[in-house]
């Protein structure tokens, strides 16, 4: 590879210390990685291997344990995730990492369209042009027009997949974290969702994702990465606190 | 990205005080009441900066030290001890060293606050518009019909019906006068905006409708706010950063979502998970 990664993950562990219980929880152990600008690396293994914390450490929902996560900036600086600082991280956020989650949180007031404009408005960008965007993205979903002014949270499992996706999307960030992004979608909606991530690659998107099915890996991935469960010695360890 | 306020080490100690009282009191006491001379340490070695734009949660339960804590920065209460900057445009103001009128000055014309209590917030002896209009005159506005325009656009940007701007506050239901509050807060066109428990005690659907109108505000305004709340669907809803005070002390702090997902000390776990 001649191109320098986007994000290199090195040796990163995630344990989970739940005080009340009096347990710790492993998660992710030791796993490394790397992605790179217009290509797809593929996270599988079994339940358990700590797959979504991977995705999760990176983006910062969960604070990581132990190794390196290094991001290369949009303006060519490398920065440990594990480290930045939380405005630092707000504005890769809002500017650089996007993450679809693989439920998607919405408030059960605000339309689809705005559930899904709502990135761009963060970016800086304007109200008229997130909306149209917004639209461009739900129709490029296949989410029937009917459904873009109400709110998604009456919709099927698919169809809010397909909000997600198209929030997720819609912002063109430069690192995209995909936690299982076609899991309740049915064959021509999924055959949609291929196309835009190959057209992601396109242009030059560098994609983390999550997948179950094998043929999917097989379609899209150009690096896979398998995770194992977290060796059962880990599971031993109590609070010692 | 400009920073608004930066706060350092305050400390609020309500009583005379003596040497001990820091070392005896906080979570690891489970106590803000001082054995040795009875004084309570509301709030000790708070540290945080915000930056412009950006909304800041600090969540607790009652005692926490959490409203002491912005009722200082609003000069509402002198602190103990401790260092707040408030930058505004290139000037910067240490605010603890201002006197009364400079401190009132500010105060009025480049802060804004919401209280939980309308009636701390609100002259319940003059109209809705006569609040704004108060407000608008103490910044230096003097002109009769630009107030009373500025108090209908305010009014009817926070969902108050104009029509009413002549009533007194005490004819408004609780989500009216919270709307009151902070379209007079809102008067100066605020770059910081204190907002504490603004939504506690209101009906669920009045609830979210006043927290909406504030992030909307937000987005229009880029106005950094401090919200003090020890509700966790408010701090979900409007922060992106947030700490959280136990016994007058920042036990931890962090991006919203990593709080409420992967809460590093026992006593947030537990606020967490006894969420409904």
């Amino acid at each position: 590879m001649s191109e320098a990664p986007v994000l290199r993950v090195e040796n990163f562990s995630k344990q989970f210390t739940l005080h009340e219980q009096g347990k710790r929880i492993p998660s992710s152990h030791n796993v490394s990685l790397s992605v790179y600008s217009g290509q797809l690396t593929a996270l599988i293994g079994p339940t358990g291997a700590g797959k979504t914390t991977v995705l999760k450490g990176i983006y910062r929902t969960y604070l990581p344990g132990s190794g390196r996560i290094l991001y290369r900036t949009q303006a060519g600086h490398e920065i440990d995730l594990a480290q930045a600082d939380e405005h630092r991280m707000l504005a890769l956020r809002r500017m650089e990492i996007g993450y679809v989650t693989q439920f998607l949180h919405a408030l059960p007031r605000q339309a689809t369209e705005d559930v899904v404009a709502q990135p761009l408005l963060h970016k800086g960008i304007s109200k008229t042009d997130a909306q149209y965007q917004a639209r461009e993205m739900l129709a490029a979903m296949n989410l029937p027009q009917r459904l873009w002014g109400i709110s998604p949270s009456t919709f099927s499992g698919g169809e809010k997949q397909r909000v997600n996706l198209a929030r997720g999307l819609v912002s063109r960030p430069r690192l995209l974290l995909l936690d299982e992004p076609t899991a309740s979608l049915d064959q021509y909606t999924m055959e949609r969702v291929i196309r835009l991530i190959e057209k992601l690659k396109t242009e030059g998107v560098a994609m983390l994702a999550i997948f179950h099915q094998k043929e999917l890996v097989d379609r899209v991935a150009n690096n896979v990465v398998t995770l194992e469960p977290p060796p059962a010695e880990e599971y031993a360890l109590e609070e010692t606190a | 990205m400009d920073k608004v306020l930066e706060v350092a080490k305050l400390s609020k100690v309500y009583g005379q005080g003596c040497p001990s009282c820091y070392e005896l009191t906080g979570p690891q006491h489970n106590t803000n009441l001082c054995f040795r001379c009875g004084s309570i340490v509301a709030a000790h070695d708070v540290s945080f900066d915000l930056y412009k734009g950006e909304i800041l949660g600090i969540m607790g339960e009652s005692g926490s030290g959490k409203s002491t804590a912005v009722k200082c920065l609003y000069f509402d209460e002198p602190p103990t001890a401790g260092q707040a900057t408030f930058f505004d445009d290139d000037k910067r103001y240490d605010l603890f060293a201002l006197n009364a009128a400079q401190q009132r000055r500010l105060a009025n014309h480049r802060f804004g606050m919401v209280y939980q209590n309308p009636h701390l917030g609100l002259n319940f002896d003059i109209s809705a518009g006569g609040n704004i209009a108060e407000r608008l005159l103490m910044s230096d506005m003097d002109n009769y019909a630009r107030i009373r325009h500025q108090a209908t656009r305010l009014l009817s940007r926070t969902e108050v019906l104009p029509e009413r701007m002549d009533e007194l506050p005490k004819t408004f239901s609780g989500g009216m006068q919270q709307r009151v509050q902070i379209a007079k807060a809102l008067s100066t066109n605020p770059p910081l905006l204190f907002l504490d428990e603004v939504s506690t005690g209101l009906d669920l659907s009045v609830q979210a409708a006043i927290l909406d109108l504030i992030l909307e505000i937000q987005q229009e305004m880029g106005t950094a706010m401090i919200v003090v709340t020890h509700d966790l669907g408010v701090i979900r809803l409007l922060t992106g950063r947030t700490l959280v005070m136990k016994y007058g002390r920042v036990i931890e702090s962090g991006l919203t979502d990593q709080i409420l997902e992967d809460p590093q000390h026992a006593y947030t776990q537990r606020l967490v998970a006894s969420a409904l």
